[in-house]
């Protein structure tokens, strides 16, 4: 498969045609803003936390196929997990996405989600795939400013 | 000798990198806008520069220092000449175009703008022809309008006319738009502003490699430009302005070679245009740009037209036959700039996929993002043309094109 094969997956095509969660939530007591400046990309994560377990996500936003196949498939995978969880999911899939080689075993650990990983051989594609887990990681964290990529 | 029709293959020579090859396939360069490449005779200034040349300016009684200012004043005649400024001394040597924005805005707005008065930028101008002001309308309270544009991307005469008033003070626009490749009628924005006695900038960024640029013809006030989008080195660029205005400027930055007398008590500046040039310049940045006008000089400035004319053309009837894509930027007269969009797929994707063919366009918001909003895009993908592209590279373009289409169904 072509490196650009590998980044174009029929799944990621298809996430991004027809985005999971992909709706404003009115119940959030989480929200936060990506923003990616370099490209424009823009992202509003919502969550829906109750004792510490993620009720309900979704996102809104624009970006390229990438950047929004990656907060679909982020949506998906996180719903219903408790924030420890989440937390470690961000770290792995940063690393996976980044070719962190520190975890040789990193990709296994992200399930699903590893169809990202041929973005690795794309830096300037890195920041697309990792805006929408910022900026989850700030909703989590409650923090005030908009998460970016810079 | 100059050949009587415009060889583009032997053009090409002149340009090393247009030999290099990308993911296996050749090089096709059409990111001009946001940089040009350069030519050997430019490489070779540079080179010849710090080999046999380097020592500072305006200071040293050595032999090397003498010929490093000589180079380099010679530089700053060659581009008077080439922009027909009347004096040397109304050419400013600065990093780029945004450091003379900012130092007009700094120097003169903050000397001669006062609250409530009005500055006037055009709808499609480059964040750094919107930034500035709107720093000095912060320091001073004044206050920015903006003239709009047409759904073509060109400026809307009439309105540009209303906006300007009594409480007018100043106007900067762009000569050619970065995002739309709009050729703005520069002659009638000065005109105009001119009845009010409204001093103009003209931000020539993108203007300057694809037109023949003549301040006097124009009439404007102060003309900003850069070295690397004109065949030159990055981190030098120019400021002309106008000799009377630039007498009543105070300086922008304080340092050495901007004075003429330092003490304690009082320090007098240096005259034109050495008030405006404080520390040790770009030398070898200035004497390379010098080298990229000498280049220019041996091209027929008709001939360059023609041609990129023709790209323009060849590729805008490609682009017209391919489904789901809309260009943005349909003004009359407008530069070798294609913006363009898909319904279905993001810029960033259409850019990835045109490298791996070798392709190299920008996709973005180009440094202009109240331009997307006003056509309503998050970012557009832009082909921006130089003169040594060819037309069988926009047929590489539109190859890359097709599978971007096949990627995305």
């Amino acid at each position: 498969m072509s490196e650009l094969d590998e980044l174009y997956q029929e799944v990621i095509l298809d996430h991004n045609k027809s985005p999971r969660n992909f709706r404003e939530m009115t119940h959030a007591n989480r929200k936060a803003e990506g923003y990616n400046p370099l490209c424009g990309d823009h992202v509003t994560v919502f969550v829906q936390l109750e004792n510490g377990v993620i009720k309900d996500i979704s996102f809104q936003g624009s970006g390229c196929a990438i950047s929004k196949a990656s907060a679909s498939m982020m949506t998906a995978e996180l719903k219903g997990k408790n924030e420890a969880v989440a937390d470690a999911l961000f770290d792995n899939v940063h690393k996976m996405l980044t070719g962190d080689a520190s975890d040789e075993h990193v990709v296994e650990k992200v399930g699903k989600l590893q169809i990202l990983s041929g973005v690795c051989k794309f830096p300037a594609r890195v920041k697309c795939a990792s805006l929408a887990w910022h900026t989850v990681h700030a909703a989590l964290k409650g923090e005030a400013q908009p998460a970016s990529t810079e | 000798m100059r050949p009587s029709v415009f060889d583009v293959a032997r053009i090409r020579e002149d340009f090393p990198i247009l030999k290099e090859k990308v993911h296996g396939k050749p090089l096709v360069y059409f990111d001009n806008g946001a940089t040009s490449q350069k030519p050997q005779a430019v490489i070779d200034a540079l080179n010849r520069y710090y080999s046999a040349e380097n020592s500072n300016i305006h200071r040293g009684v050595h032999h090397l220092s003498e010929q490093a200012t000589a180079a380099y004043e010679a530089a700053r005649s060659k581009i008077r000449n080439f922009i027909n400024a009347r004096a040397d001394k109304e050419i400013i040597f600065v990093r780029g175009t945004t450091e003379a924005i900012n130092l007009v805005a700094q120097s003169y707005g903050r000397s001669f703008l006062k609250a409530g008065d009005e500055i006037i930028v055009s709808a499609m101008e480059h964040h750094s022809n919107i930034v500035p002001w709107q720093m000095l309308c912060e320091q001073v309270a004044a206050k920015l309008r903006v003239a709009p544009i047409n759904h073509d991307g060109e400026i809307v005469m009439e309105e540009y006319r209303r906006l300007l008033n009594d409480k007018t003070k100043f106007v900067s626009i762009t000569h050619v738009s970065n995002a739309l490749g709009t050729i703005v009628p520069v002659k009638e924005i000065v005109a105009l502003a001119h009845e009010r006695g409204v001093p103009v900038l003209l931000d020539g960024a993108q203007a300057v490699p694809h037109l023949k640029v003549d301040v006097q013809e124009f009439d404007c006030d102060f003309y900003a430009f850069s070295g690397h989008k004109m065949f030159g080195p990055t981190g030098v660029g120019v400021l002309y302005g106008r000799a009377g205005l630039l007498e009543k400027m105070p300086p922008y930055q304080g340092g050495g070679d901007m004075i003429s007398l330092v003490t304690f008590e009082k320090t007098h500046y240096n005259v034109l245009p050495y008030k405006f040039e404080a520390g040790t310049p770009h030398i070898a940045g200035g004497i390379g740009l010098g080298a990229a006008i000498d280049y220019l000089a041996t091209l027929n400035w008709q001939d360059v037209a023609a041609h990129e004319h023709r790209l323009l053309s060849y590729a805008t009837e490609a682009f017209g036959a391919i489904k789901g894509l809309r260009i943005i930027g349909t003004a009359k007269e407008k530069a070798g700039v294609l913006s363009f969009v898909f319904d279905h797929v993001h810029a960033h994707d259409v850019g990835t996929i045109l490298d791996q063919e070798g392709v190299a366009v920008r996709a973005g918001h180009h440094c202009a993002m109240p331009v997307m909003q006003r056509f309503g895009v998050p970012a557009t993908a832009r082909a921006s043309f130089a003169f040594y592209n060819t037309i069988d590279e926009i047929d590489v373009l539109v190859r890359g094109l097709a599978r971007v289409l096949k990627v995305f169904g």
